[in-house]
Protein backbone atom coordinates (compact mmCIF):
# COMPACT_ATOMS: atom_id res chain seq x y z
CA UNK A 1 0.00 0.00 0.00
CA UNK A 2 1.33 3.68 -0.92
CA UNK A 3 0.15 6.17 1.68
CA UNK A 4 1.20 9.32 0.49
CA UNK A 5 2.10 11.73 3.51
CA UNK A 6 3.78 14.60 2.37
CA UNK A 7 1.14 16.02 0.39
CA UNK A 8 -1.56 16.69 3.10
CA UNK A 9 -1.30 20.43 2.99
CA UNK A 10 -2.21 20.41 -0.76
CA UNK A 11 -5.03 22.61 -2.21
CA UNK A 12 -7.99 19.58 -3.23
CA UNK A 13 -8.92 19.53 -6.70
CA UNK A 14 -11.18 16.52 -6.58
CA UNK A 15 -14.87 16.54 -5.37
CA UNK A 16 -16.18 14.10 -3.54
CA UNK A 17 -13.75 13.53 -0.64
CA UNK A 18 -16.70 13.90 1.65
CA UNK A 19 -19.23 11.87 0.23
CA UNK A 20 -17.16 8.86 0.06
CA UNK A 21 -15.07 8.71 2.68
CA UNK A 22 -18.83 9.45 4.76
CA UNK A 23 -20.58 6.57 2.43
CA UNK A 24 -17.64 3.93 3.05
CA UNK A 25 -17.45 4.50 7.22
CA UNK A 26 -21.51 4.19 7.47
CA UNK A 27 -21.41 1.22 4.80
CA UNK A 28 -18.46 -0.23 6.88
CA UNK A 29 -20.31 0.38 10.29
CA UNK A 30 -23.83 -1.08 9.45
CA UNK A 31 -22.73 -4.00 7.62
CA UNK A 32 -19.43 -4.84 9.67
CA UNK A 33 -18.63 -3.08 13.00
CA UNK A 34 -22.07 -3.03 14.60
CA UNK A 35 -23.13 -6.69 13.67
CA UNK A 36 -19.50 -7.44 15.03
CA UNK A 37 -20.19 -5.58 18.03
CA UNK A 38 -22.66 -7.58 19.04
CA UNK A 39 -20.41 -10.56 19.93
CA UNK A 40 -19.05 -8.61 22.51
CA UNK A 41 -22.26 -7.40 23.61
CA UNK A 42 -23.86 -10.80 23.82
CA UNK A 43 -21.01 -12.14 25.66
CA UNK A 44 -20.86 -9.50 28.00
CA UNK A 45 -24.30 -10.96 29.45
CA UNK A 46 -21.46 -14.04 30.59
CA UNK A 47 -19.77 -13.71 33.99
CA UNK A 48 -16.44 -14.22 33.82
CA UNK A 49 -16.53 -17.50 35.52
CA UNK A 50 -19.26 -18.67 32.70
CA UNK A 51 -17.11 -17.26 29.67
CA UNK A 52 -14.21 -19.38 31.29
CA UNK A 53 -15.78 -22.02 32.12
CA UNK A 54 -17.13 -22.30 28.45
CA UNK A 55 -14.30 -21.47 26.62
CA UNK A 56 -12.82 -24.20 28.33
CA UNK A 57 -15.27 -27.01 27.77
CA UNK A 58 -13.50 -30.61 26.91
CA UNK A 59 -15.38 -30.30 24.03
CA UNK A 60 -13.88 -26.72 23.03
CA UNK A 61 -10.77 -27.20 23.99
CA UNK A 62 -10.07 -30.68 21.85
CA UNK A 63 -11.26 -28.54 18.71
CA UNK A 64 -8.78 -25.60 19.65
CA UNK A 65 -6.04 -28.33 19.30
CA UNK A 66 -7.69 -29.53 16.19
CA UNK A 67 -8.22 -26.76 14.22
CA UNK A 68 -5.01 -25.16 15.19
CA UNK A 69 -3.08 -28.27 14.74
CA UNK A 70 -4.68 -28.96 11.43
CA UNK A 71 -4.10 -25.81 10.03
CA UNK A 72 -0.44 -25.71 11.00
CA UNK A 73 0.43 -28.22 9.69
CA UNK A 74 -1.59 -27.50 6.20
CA UNK A 75 0.02 -24.42 5.98
CA UNK A 76 3.04 -26.16 6.98
CA UNK A 77 2.81 -28.58 3.71
CA UNK A 78 1.42 -26.14 1.58
CA UNK A 79 4.84 -23.56 2.23
CA UNK A 80 6.76 -26.22 1.46
CA UNK A 81 5.13 -27.34 -2.05
CA UNK A 82 3.07 -24.17 -2.64
CA UNK A 83 6.77 -22.88 -3.26
CA UNK A 84 7.96 -25.37 -5.51
CA UNK A 85 4.72 -24.55 -7.46
CA UNK A 86 5.44 -21.24 -7.55
CA UNK A 87 9.12 -22.11 -8.35
CA UNK A 88 8.51 -24.14 -11.23
CA UNK A 89 6.11 -21.66 -12.65
CA UNK A 90 8.19 -18.47 -12.69
CA UNK A 91 10.87 -20.04 -13.66
CA UNK A 92 10.61 -23.03 -15.65
CA UNK A 93 8.67 -23.81 -19.06
CA UNK A 94 6.77 -26.57 -19.62
CA UNK A 95 3.32 -27.76 -21.44
CA UNK A 96 0.24 -26.53 -19.89
CA UNK A 97 1.82 -24.24 -17.93
CA UNK A 98 -0.40 -21.21 -18.43
CA UNK A 99 -3.76 -23.58 -17.73
CA UNK A 100 -2.12 -24.84 -14.35
CA UNK A 101 -1.13 -21.22 -13.22
CA UNK A 102 -4.77 -20.79 -13.55
CA UNK A 103 -5.77 -23.61 -11.88
CA UNK A 104 -3.73 -22.61 -8.85
CA UNK A 105 -7.15 -20.07 -7.77
CA UNK A 106 -9.01 -23.18 -8.07
CA UNK A 107 -9.99 -23.42 -4.23
CA UNK A 108 -10.75 -19.32 -4.09
CA UNK A 109 -13.03 -19.82 -6.95
CA UNK A 110 -14.55 -23.45 -5.86
CA UNK A 111 -17.65 -23.16 -3.47
CA UNK A 112 -16.47 -24.70 -0.54
CA UNK A 113 -18.93 -27.02 -0.15
CA UNK A 114 -18.41 -28.21 -3.63
CA UNK A 115 -15.04 -28.85 -2.45
CA UNK A 116 -15.82 -30.33 1.13
CA UNK A 117 -18.24 -32.70 -0.40
CA UNK A 118 -15.60 -34.29 -3.62
CA UNK A 119 -12.48 -34.52 -0.89
CA UNK A 120 -15.22 -36.64 1.62
CA UNK A 121 -15.85 -38.70 -1.62
CA UNK A 122 -12.44 -39.45 -3.30
CA UNK A 123 -10.94 -39.99 0.43
CA UNK A 124 -13.74 -42.41 1.17
CA UNK A 125 -13.07 -46.11 1.65
CA UNK A 126 -14.19 -46.86 -2.03
CA UNK A 127 -13.05 -43.49 -3.46
CA UNK A 128 -10.27 -42.59 -6.02
CA UNK A 129 -8.04 -42.39 -3.91
CA UNK A 130 -9.38 -43.86 -0.43
CA UNK A 131 -9.08 -47.26 -1.62
CA UNK A 132 -5.35 -47.19 -2.39
CA UNK A 133 -4.63 -45.27 1.16
CA UNK A 134 -7.02 -48.17 2.85
CA UNK A 135 -4.85 -51.02 2.09
CA UNK A 136 -1.82 -49.17 3.80
CA UNK A 137 -3.73 -48.67 6.60
CA UNK A 138 -4.09 -45.14 6.43
CA UNK A 139 -7.61 -43.42 6.76
CA UNK A 140 -8.59 -40.01 5.79
CA UNK A 141 -12.36 -39.64 6.08
CA UNK A 142 -14.11 -39.11 9.51
CA UNK A 143 -10.57 -38.86 11.01
CA UNK A 144 -8.01 -35.85 12.05
CA UNK A 145 -6.52 -36.62 8.54
CA UNK A 146 -9.67 -35.46 6.80
CA UNK A 147 -9.79 -32.15 8.14
CA UNK A 148 -6.07 -31.30 7.04
CA UNK A 149 -6.46 -32.49 3.56
CA UNK A 150 -9.36 -30.30 3.40
CA UNK A 151 -7.57 -27.45 4.76
CA UNK A 152 -4.56 -28.41 2.70
CA UNK A 153 -7.21 -27.50 -0.59
CA UNK A 154 -8.10 -24.14 0.43
CA UNK A 155 -4.84 -22.99 1.76
CA UNK A 156 -3.03 -23.86 -1.48
CA UNK A 157 -3.04 -20.80 -3.42
CA UNK A 158 -1.87 -18.52 -0.60
CA UNK A 159 1.68 -19.23 -0.40
CA UNK A 160 1.60 -19.71 -4.06
CA UNK A 161 0.33 -16.23 -5.33
CA UNK A 162 2.28 -14.26 -2.50
CA UNK A 163 5.86 -15.79 -3.65
CA UNK A 164 4.96 -15.82 -7.37
CA UNK A 165 4.95 -12.02 -7.54
CA UNK A 166 8.52 -11.56 -5.54
CA UNK A 167 10.09 -14.50 -7.16
CA UNK A 168 8.98 -12.59 -10.99
CA UNK A 169 11.12 -9.72 -9.34
CA UNK A 170 13.63 -10.95 -8.60
CA UNK A 171 17.02 -9.01 -10.09
CA UNK A 172 18.53 -12.04 -11.78
CA UNK A 173 22.17 -9.29 -11.58
CA UNK A 174 22.19 -10.50 -8.06
CA UNK A 175 22.48 -14.71 -8.54
CA UNK A 176 24.50 -14.13 -11.26
CA UNK A 177 26.79 -11.58 -9.16
CA UNK A 178 26.93 -14.56 -6.39
CA UNK A 179 27.50 -17.62 -9.31
CA UNK A 180 30.26 -15.25 -10.62
CA UNK A 181 32.04 -14.99 -7.58
CA UNK A 182 32.51 -18.97 -7.24
CA UNK A 183 29.11 -19.42 -5.29
CA UNK A 184 27.58 -23.02 -6.28
CA UNK A 185 23.60 -22.82 -7.43
CA UNK A 186 22.79 -24.52 -3.26
CA UNK A 187 24.87 -21.44 -2.27
CA UNK A 188 23.01 -18.87 -4.43
CA UNK A 189 19.62 -20.36 -3.40
CA UNK A 190 20.01 -20.83 -0.21
CA UNK A 191 21.90 -17.55 0.59
CA UNK A 192 20.30 -15.48 -1.52
CA UNK A 193 17.15 -15.91 -2.96
CA UNK A 194 15.59 -18.09 -0.04
CA UNK A 195 16.29 -14.75 2.20
CA UNK A 196 15.09 -12.33 -0.14
CA UNK A 197 11.44 -14.29 -0.24
CA UNK A 198 11.08 -15.45 3.07
CA UNK A 199 8.97 -12.73 4.10
CA UNK A 200 7.03 -13.27 1.17
CA UNK A 201 6.99 -16.93 2.33
CA UNK A 202 5.51 -15.91 6.17
CA UNK A 203 2.92 -13.41 5.06
CA UNK A 204 1.75 -16.24 2.51
CA UNK A 205 2.26 -18.95 5.24
CA UNK A 206 -0.08 -17.05 7.66
CA UNK A 207 -2.42 -16.09 5.10
CA UNK A 208 -3.23 -19.85 4.69
CA UNK A 209 -2.97 -20.41 8.77
CA UNK A 210 -5.14 -17.56 9.26
CA UNK A 211 -8.13 -18.87 6.54
CA UNK A 212 -7.90 -22.35 7.42
CA UNK A 213 -8.18 -21.41 11.23
CA UNK A 214 -12.27 -20.31 9.97
CA UNK A 215 -13.01 -22.82 7.63
CA UNK A 216 -15.96 -24.77 7.89
CA UNK A 217 -17.68 -25.75 4.11
CA UNK A 218 -14.67 -27.98 3.19
CA UNK A 219 -14.36 -29.60 5.89
CA UNK A 220 -17.28 -30.83 8.11
CA UNK A 221 -18.04 -33.45 5.39
CA UNK A 222 -14.99 -35.20 5.18
CA UNK A 223 -14.31 -34.84 8.96
CA UNK A 224 -17.45 -36.49 10.20
CA UNK A 225 -17.59 -34.27 13.01
CA UNK A 226 -16.92 -36.35 15.73
CA UNK A 227 -17.36 -34.66 19.58
CA UNK A 228 -13.60 -34.72 21.21
CA UNK A 229 -11.82 -36.38 17.62
CA UNK A 230 -12.84 -34.61 14.49
CA UNK A 231 -15.65 -31.35 15.63
CA UNK A 232 -13.12 -28.30 14.20
CA UNK A 233 -14.05 -25.02 16.12
CA UNK A 234 -16.78 -23.77 13.73
CA UNK A 235 -18.52 -26.87 14.02
CA UNK A 236 -18.44 -26.66 17.78
CA UNK A 237 -20.34 -23.07 17.47
CA UNK A 238 -22.82 -24.50 15.17
CA UNK A 239 -23.51 -26.93 17.42
CA UNK A 240 -24.12 -24.69 19.73
CA UNK A 241 -26.35 -22.71 17.62
CA UNK A 242 -28.66 -25.75 16.84
CA UNK A 243 -28.82 -25.97 20.57
CA UNK A 244 -29.66 -22.19 20.37
CA UNK A 245 -27.54 -21.76 22.97
CA UNK A 246 -26.25 -18.63 21.25
CA UNK A 247 -24.38 -17.09 25.08
CA UNK A 248 -22.25 -20.32 24.68
CA UNK A 249 -21.54 -20.08 20.75
CA UNK A 250 -20.69 -16.24 21.23
CA UNK A 251 -18.31 -17.11 23.56
CA UNK A 252 -16.31 -19.47 21.50
CA UNK A 253 -16.57 -16.90 18.74
CA UNK A 254 -15.07 -14.28 21.03
CA UNK A 255 -12.14 -16.75 21.19
CA UNK A 256 -12.04 -17.20 17.50
CA UNK A 257 -12.14 -13.49 16.72
CA UNK A 258 -9.38 -12.58 19.17
CA UNK A 259 -7.04 -14.68 17.46
CA UNK A 260 -8.45 -14.17 14.19
CA UNK A 261 -7.38 -10.40 14.77
CA UNK A 262 -4.22 -10.91 15.93
CA UNK A 263 -3.36 -12.95 12.75
CA UNK A 264 -4.30 -10.11 10.73
CA UNK A 265 -2.25 -7.68 12.71
CA UNK A 266 0.37 -9.54 11.62
CA UNK A 267 -0.14 -10.14 8.27
CA UNK A 268 -0.08 -6.30 7.51
CA UNK A 269 3.12 -5.89 9.86
CA UNK A 270 4.67 -8.84 7.49
CA UNK A 271 3.21 -7.02 4.35
CA UNK A 272 4.64 -3.75 5.46
CA UNK A 273 8.16 -5.86 6.13
CA UNK A 274 8.08 -7.32 2.91
CA UNK A 275 7.53 -3.82 1.32
CA UNK A 276 10.78 -2.45 3.34
CA UNK A 277 12.78 -5.52 2.13
CA UNK A 278 12.23 -5.31 -1.46
CA UNK A 279 12.75 -1.81 -1.44
CA UNK A 280 16.00 -2.29 0.08
CA UNK A 281 16.87 -4.78 -1.92
CA UNK A 282 16.39 -2.65 -4.94
CA UNK A 283 18.68 -0.39 -3.58
CA UNK B 1 1.18 -31.39 -19.78
CA UNK B 2 2.57 -34.79 -20.46
CA UNK B 3 6.74 -34.59 -19.19
CA UNK B 4 7.92 -35.94 -22.89
CA UNK B 5 6.52 -32.35 -23.76
CA UNK B 6 8.17 -30.57 -21.30
CA UNK B 7 10.08 -28.25 -23.61
CA UNK B 8 13.02 -26.33 -21.38
CA UNK B 9 12.84 -22.50 -23.01
CA UNK B 10 14.58 -21.16 -20.08
CA UNK B 11 17.45 -23.33 -20.65
CA UNK B 12 18.11 -22.17 -24.30
CA UNK B 13 17.69 -18.40 -23.60
CA UNK B 14 20.03 -18.58 -20.64
CA UNK B 15 22.20 -21.00 -21.79
CA UNK B 16 25.44 -18.07 -21.52
CA UNK B 17 24.15 -17.91 -17.58
CA UNK B 18 24.17 -21.95 -16.91
CA UNK B 19 25.41 -21.04 -13.42
CA UNK B 20 22.60 -19.29 -12.51
CA UNK B 21 20.13 -22.08 -13.73
CA UNK B 22 19.63 -25.94 -12.15
CA UNK B 23 20.63 -29.10 -13.63
CA UNK B 24 18.02 -30.82 -16.37
CA UNK B 25 17.64 -33.32 -13.22
CA UNK B 26 16.47 -31.06 -10.52
CA UNK B 27 14.52 -29.12 -12.94
CA UNK B 28 12.26 -32.46 -14.26
CA UNK B 29 12.41 -33.47 -10.28
CA UNK B 30 10.72 -29.59 -9.16
CA UNK B 31 8.16 -29.57 -11.97
CA UNK B 32 6.93 -33.63 -11.40
CA UNK B 33 6.97 -32.85 -7.58
CA UNK B 34 4.84 -29.64 -8.34
CA UNK B 35 2.50 -31.46 -10.79
CA UNK B 36 2.12 -34.28 -8.99
CA UNK B 37 1.14 -32.29 -5.63
CA UNK B 38 -1.39 -30.12 -7.98
CA UNK B 39 -2.87 -33.16 -9.32
CA UNK B 40 -3.92 -34.65 -5.86
CA UNK B 41 -4.79 -31.31 -4.68
CA UNK B 42 -6.81 -29.55 -7.44
CA UNK B 43 -6.60 -31.60 -11.16
CA UNK B 44 -8.41 -34.90 -10.08
CA UNK B 45 -11.09 -32.89 -7.50
CA UNK B 46 -12.55 -31.18 -10.46
CA UNK B 47 -12.37 -34.18 -12.52
CA UNK B 48 -14.16 -36.12 -9.95
CA UNK B 49 -17.04 -33.16 -9.46
CA UNK B 50 -18.04 -33.74 -13.52
CA UNK B 51 -17.82 -37.41 -13.62
CA UNK B 52 -19.82 -37.88 -10.23
CA UNK B 53 -22.31 -35.75 -11.67
CA UNK B 54 -22.93 -37.73 -14.69
CA UNK B 55 -22.77 -40.74 -12.83
CA UNK B 56 -26.42 -41.82 -13.78
CA UNK B 57 -26.45 -40.64 -16.64
CA UNK B 58 -27.69 -37.11 -18.46
CA UNK B 59 -31.28 -37.82 -17.62
CA UNK B 60 -31.21 -37.87 -13.99
CA UNK B 61 -28.79 -35.12 -14.16
CA UNK B 62 -30.84 -33.02 -16.10
CA UNK B 63 -34.07 -34.24 -13.55
CA UNK B 64 -32.06 -32.92 -10.84
CA UNK B 65 -31.21 -29.99 -11.84
CA UNK B 66 -34.23 -29.06 -12.66
CA UNK B 67 -36.24 -30.38 -9.63
CA UNK B 68 -38.73 -27.43 -8.01
CA UNK B 69 -36.41 -27.71 -5.15
CA UNK B 70 -33.46 -27.03 -7.11
CA UNK B 71 -34.79 -24.48 -9.22
CA UNK B 72 -35.90 -22.32 -6.26
CA UNK B 73 -32.19 -22.85 -4.52
CA UNK B 74 -31.03 -21.56 -7.86
CA UNK B 75 -33.09 -18.55 -8.26
CA UNK B 76 -32.52 -17.41 -4.45
CA UNK B 77 -28.31 -17.86 -5.13
CA UNK B 78 -28.99 -15.37 -7.97
CA UNK B 79 -31.26 -13.08 -6.12
CA UNK B 80 -28.44 -12.95 -3.26
CA UNK B 81 -25.52 -12.19 -5.77
CA UNK B 82 -27.80 -9.88 -7.40
CA UNK B 83 -28.36 -7.66 -4.49
CA UNK B 84 -24.83 -8.15 -2.94
CA UNK B 85 -22.65 -7.88 -5.77
CA UNK B 86 -23.76 -4.17 -7.20
CA UNK B 87 -23.93 -2.77 -3.19
CA UNK B 88 -20.29 -3.96 -2.71
CA UNK B 89 -19.39 -2.58 -5.70
CA UNK B 90 -20.64 0.83 -5.02
CA UNK B 91 -19.21 0.42 -1.63
CA UNK B 92 -15.70 -0.69 -3.08
CA UNK B 93 -15.29 2.25 -5.92
CA UNK B 94 -16.48 4.37 -2.99
CA UNK B 95 -13.78 3.57 -0.25
CA UNK B 96 -10.90 3.57 -3.23
CA UNK B 97 -11.85 6.82 -4.34
CA UNK B 98 -11.43 8.39 -1.06
CA UNK B 99 -8.65 6.25 0.11
CA UNK B 100 -6.66 6.71 -2.78
CA UNK B 101 -7.12 9.99 -3.83
CA UNK B 102 -7.05 11.74 -0.99
CA UNK B 103 -5.07 11.35 2.60
CA UNK B 104 -6.69 11.61 5.61
CA UNK B 105 -5.29 10.42 9.31
CA UNK B 106 -6.41 7.23 10.11
CA UNK B 107 -6.05 5.67 6.67
CA UNK B 108 -3.93 2.88 7.94
CA UNK B 109 -6.52 2.06 9.82
CA UNK B 110 -9.68 1.83 7.79
CA UNK B 111 -7.74 -0.02 4.72
CA UNK B 112 -7.60 -2.96 7.76
CA UNK B 113 -11.17 -2.73 8.91
CA UNK B 114 -11.91 -3.41 5.44
CA UNK B 115 -10.30 -6.62 5.48
CA UNK B 116 -11.83 -7.51 8.04
CA UNK B 117 -14.58 -9.82 7.07
CA UNK B 118 -12.02 -11.70 5.76
CA UNK B 119 -10.45 -12.62 8.58
CA UNK B 120 -13.81 -14.15 10.45
CA UNK B 121 -14.92 -17.26 9.97
CA UNK B 122 -17.91 -18.05 7.91
CA UNK B 123 -19.99 -19.41 10.57
CA UNK B 124 -19.04 -16.23 12.89
CA UNK B 125 -20.05 -14.00 10.00
CA UNK B 126 -23.77 -15.55 10.49
CA UNK B 127 -23.56 -16.10 13.59
CA UNK B 128 -23.62 -12.19 14.32
CA UNK B 129 -26.43 -11.16 11.94
CA UNK B 130 -28.21 -13.85 14.66
CA UNK B 131 -27.13 -11.70 17.34
CA UNK B 132 -28.41 -8.70 15.96
CA UNK B 133 -31.40 -9.80 14.11
CA UNK B 134 -32.82 -12.95 15.54
CA UNK B 135 -35.55 -13.28 18.21
CA UNK B 136 -33.44 -12.87 21.42
CA UNK B 137 -30.65 -10.50 19.35
CA UNK B 138 -30.08 -6.68 19.75
CA UNK B 139 -32.75 -5.75 16.95
CA UNK B 140 -34.72 -8.70 17.81
CA UNK B 141 -36.14 -7.39 20.91
CA UNK B 142 -37.05 -4.48 19.17
CA UNK B 143 -38.95 -6.43 16.20
CA UNK B 144 -40.25 -8.82 18.13
CA UNK B 145 -44.14 -8.38 18.11
CA UNK B 146 -44.53 -9.06 22.18
CA UNK B 147 -42.38 -6.14 22.75
CA UNK B 148 -43.47 -3.04 23.69
CA UNK B 149 -41.42 -0.85 21.92
CA UNK B 150 -41.91 -0.03 18.37
CA UNK B 151 -45.59 -1.96 18.24
CA UNK B 152 -46.27 -0.15 14.87
CA UNK B 153 -42.85 -1.42 13.26
CA UNK B 154 -42.99 -4.85 14.74
CA UNK B 155 -46.98 -4.94 13.70
CA UNK B 156 -45.79 -4.27 10.07
CA UNK B 157 -43.53 -6.45 9.91
CA UNK B 158 -45.77 -9.26 11.42
CA UNK B 159 -48.44 -8.52 8.74
CA UNK B 160 -46.51 -8.59 5.87
CA UNK B 161 -44.98 -11.36 7.11
CA UNK B 162 -41.12 -10.39 6.97
CA UNK B 163 -39.04 -12.07 8.99
CA UNK B 164 -34.91 -11.46 8.89
CA UNK B 165 -33.07 -14.36 10.15
CA UNK B 166 -34.12 -17.73 8.79
CA UNK B 167 -35.15 -15.91 5.82
CA UNK B 168 -34.17 -14.44 2.55
CA UNK B 169 -32.93 -11.12 3.99
CA UNK B 170 -30.58 -13.01 6.31
CA UNK B 171 -29.25 -14.88 3.36
CA UNK B 172 -28.60 -11.64 1.77
CA UNK B 173 -26.78 -9.77 4.69
CA UNK B 174 -24.53 -12.36 5.19
CA UNK B 175 -23.76 -12.65 1.74
CA UNK B 176 -22.77 -8.99 1.68
CA UNK B 177 -20.91 -9.43 4.61
CA UNK B 178 -18.44 -12.27 3.44
CA UNK B 179 -17.97 -10.39 -0.24
CA UNK B 180 -17.41 -6.98 1.53
CA UNK B 181 -13.81 -6.92 1.01
CA UNK B 182 -13.70 -7.87 -2.49
CA UNK B 183 -14.15 -5.14 -4.91
CA UNK B 184 -12.48 -2.37 -2.45
CA UNK B 185 -9.36 -4.51 -2.15
CA UNK B 186 -9.08 -4.68 -6.34
CA UNK B 187 -9.37 -1.05 -6.16
CA UNK B 188 -7.32 0.46 -3.62
CA UNK B 189 -3.99 -0.59 -4.99
CA UNK B 190 -4.58 0.30 -8.38
CA UNK B 191 -6.21 3.19 -8.00
CA UNK B 192 -3.25 4.20 -5.15
CA UNK B 193 -0.78 3.58 -8.36
CA UNK B 194 -2.70 5.83 -11.27
CA UNK B 195 -2.68 8.91 -9.12
CA UNK B 196 -4.98 11.80 -9.38
CA UNK B 197 -2.96 13.65 -12.46
CA UNK B 198 -5.35 12.98 -14.93
CA UNK B 199 -8.67 13.69 -12.74
CA UNK B 200 -6.75 16.52 -11.70
CA UNK B 201 -6.44 17.69 -15.37
CA UNK B 202 -10.21 16.91 -16.23
CA UNK B 203 -11.00 19.36 -13.30
CA UNK B 204 -8.80 22.39 -14.19
CA UNK B 205 -10.68 21.81 -18.33
CA UNK B 206 -13.79 22.16 -16.14
CA UNK B 207 -15.38 18.65 -16.34
CA UNK B 208 -17.77 18.55 -13.73
CA UNK B 209 -17.38 15.82 -11.25
CA UNK B 210 -19.62 13.45 -12.48
CA UNK B 211 -17.98 13.95 -16.19
CA UNK B 212 -14.82 13.37 -14.53
CA UNK B 213 -15.79 10.22 -12.96
CA UNK B 214 -17.53 8.41 -16.43
CA UNK B 215 -15.04 9.67 -18.45
CA UNK B 216 -11.49 9.38 -16.82
CA UNK B 217 -11.82 7.53 -13.69
CA UNK B 218 -13.77 4.65 -14.73
CA UNK B 219 -12.17 3.69 -17.83
CA UNK B 220 -9.27 3.76 -16.27
CA UNK B 221 -10.50 1.59 -13.45
CA UNK B 222 -12.83 -0.63 -15.71
CA UNK B 223 -10.95 -4.04 -15.46
CA UNK B 224 -10.00 -3.67 -11.89
CA UNK B 225 -13.23 -3.71 -11.07
CA UNK B 226 -14.56 -6.14 -13.23
CA UNK B 227 -12.03 -8.11 -12.03
CA UNK B 228 -13.32 -7.59 -7.96
CA UNK B 229 -16.77 -7.98 -9.77
CA UNK B 230 -15.69 -11.70 -10.80
CA UNK B 231 -14.19 -12.69 -7.73
CA UNK B 232 -17.40 -11.30 -5.58
CA UNK B 233 -20.00 -12.87 -7.43
CA UNK B 234 -17.73 -16.09 -7.41
CA UNK B 235 -17.81 -15.92 -3.91
CA UNK B 236 -21.38 -14.72 -3.33
CA UNK B 237 -22.86 -17.52 -5.37
CA UNK B 238 -20.57 -20.13 -3.55
CA UNK B 239 -20.65 -19.03 0.32
CA UNK B 240 -21.76 -22.10 2.41
CA UNK B 241 -20.91 -21.48 6.21
CA UNK B 242 -22.45 -18.11 6.78
CA UNK B 243 -25.81 -18.56 4.61
CA UNK B 244 -26.22 -21.92 6.72
CA UNK B 245 -26.30 -20.22 10.29
CA UNK B 246 -28.68 -17.57 8.88
CA UNK B 247 -30.62 -19.59 6.67
CA UNK B 248 -33.97 -21.94 7.95
CA UNK B 249 -33.04 -24.77 5.53
CA UNK B 250 -36.39 -24.69 4.51
CA UNK B 251 -36.18 -26.56 1.18
CA UNK B 252 -37.64 -24.73 -2.01
CA UNK B 253 -37.99 -21.51 0.25
CA UNK B 254 -34.57 -20.37 2.03
CA UNK B 255 -31.98 -22.51 0.43
CA UNK B 256 -29.08 -21.60 -1.92
CA UNK B 257 -27.24 -23.96 -4.49
CA UNK B 258 -24.33 -24.77 -1.38
CA UNK B 259 -27.20 -25.16 1.30
CA UNK B 260 -29.08 -27.90 -1.39
CA UNK B 261 -25.99 -29.62 -2.23
CA UNK B 262 -25.97 -30.12 1.66
CA UNK B 263 -29.12 -31.18 1.45
CA UNK B 264 -29.09 -33.65 -1.02
CA UNK B 265 -25.79 -35.23 0.28
CA UNK B 266 -27.26 -35.52 3.70
CA UNK B 267 -30.12 -37.84 2.03
CA UNK B 268 -26.99 -40.14 0.43
CA UNK B 269 -27.84 -38.71 -3.01
CA UNK B 270 -24.90 -38.22 -4.19
CA UNK B 271 -25.00 -38.46 -7.54
CA UNK B 272 -27.78 -35.95 -7.28
CA UNK B 273 -25.41 -33.38 -4.86
CA UNK B 274 -23.03 -33.64 -7.62
CA UNK B 275 -24.99 -32.57 -10.27
CA UNK B 276 -25.73 -29.43 -8.18
CA UNK B 277 -22.21 -28.90 -7.05
CA UNK B 278 -20.95 -28.94 -10.68
CA UNK B 279 -23.19 -26.28 -11.64
CA UNK B 280 -21.06 -24.33 -9.40
CA UNK B 281 -17.59 -25.94 -10.25
CA UNK B 282 -18.66 -24.41 -13.72
CA UNK B 283 -19.08 -21.20 -12.52
CA UNK B 284 -15.35 -21.46 -10.65
CA UNK B 285 -14.15 -22.36 -14.20
CA UNK B 286 -16.03 -19.54 -15.43
CA UNK B 287 -14.25 -17.43 -12.78
CA UNK B 288 -10.86 -18.52 -13.61
CA UNK B 289 -11.84 -17.95 -17.41
CA UNK B 290 -12.60 -14.40 -16.93
CA UNK B 291 -9.89 -13.44 -14.08
CA UNK B 292 -7.20 -14.76 -16.79
CA UNK B 293 -9.19 -13.08 -19.89
CA UNK B 294 -8.62 -9.53 -17.50
CA UNK B 295 -5.52 -9.97 -16.36
CA UNK B 296 -4.13 -10.63 -20.06
CA UNK B 297 -6.21 -7.46 -20.85
CA UNK B 298 -4.61 -5.86 -17.93
CA UNK B 299 -1.39 -7.19 -18.66
CA UNK B 300 -1.73 -5.29 -22.33
CA UNK B 301 -2.67 -2.06 -21.80
CA UNK B 302 0.12 -1.35 -19.51
CA UNK B 303 2.59 -2.70 -22.54
CA UNK B 304 0.98 0.15 -24.29
CA UNK B 305 1.23 2.56 -21.88
CA UNK B 306 5.08 1.76 -21.25
CA UNK B 307 5.66 2.01 -24.57
CA UNK B 308 3.74 5.37 -25.15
Amino acid sequence: MIVNTNRTKKIRVLPGFKLTLGFTVFYLGLIVLIPLSAVFWKTSSLTWAEFWHTVTMPVALASYRLTFGASFFAALVNAVFGFIVAWVLVRYEFYGKTLVDALVDLPFALPTAVAGITLASLYAKAGWIGQWLEPLGIKVANTQLGVFVALTFIGLPFIVRTVQPILEDLDPELEEAAASLGANRWQVFWRIIFPLLTPALLTGFTLAFARALGEYGSVIFIAGNIPLKTQITPVVIMGELDMYDYAKATAIAVVMLVVSFILLLSVNVLQWWTNRHNTTSLA
Amino acid sequence: MTPAATTFHAAARTGHRRSTTESPTVRWLLIGVALVFLSLFLFIPLVAVFTQAFAKGTGFYIKTISDPMALSAIKLTFIAAVIAVPLNCVFGVSAAWAIAKFDFRGKNILLTLIDLPFSVSPVIAGLIYVLVFGAQGWLGLYLNADHPKFPWLAGWLNDHNIQIIFAVPGIVLATIFVTFPFVARELIPLMQAQGRNEEEAARVLGASGWQMFWRVTLPNIKWGLLYGVILCNARAMGEFGAVSVVSGHVRGRTNTIPLHIEALYDDYNFTGAFAMASLLALLALVTLALKLWVENKNAALNEVETEV
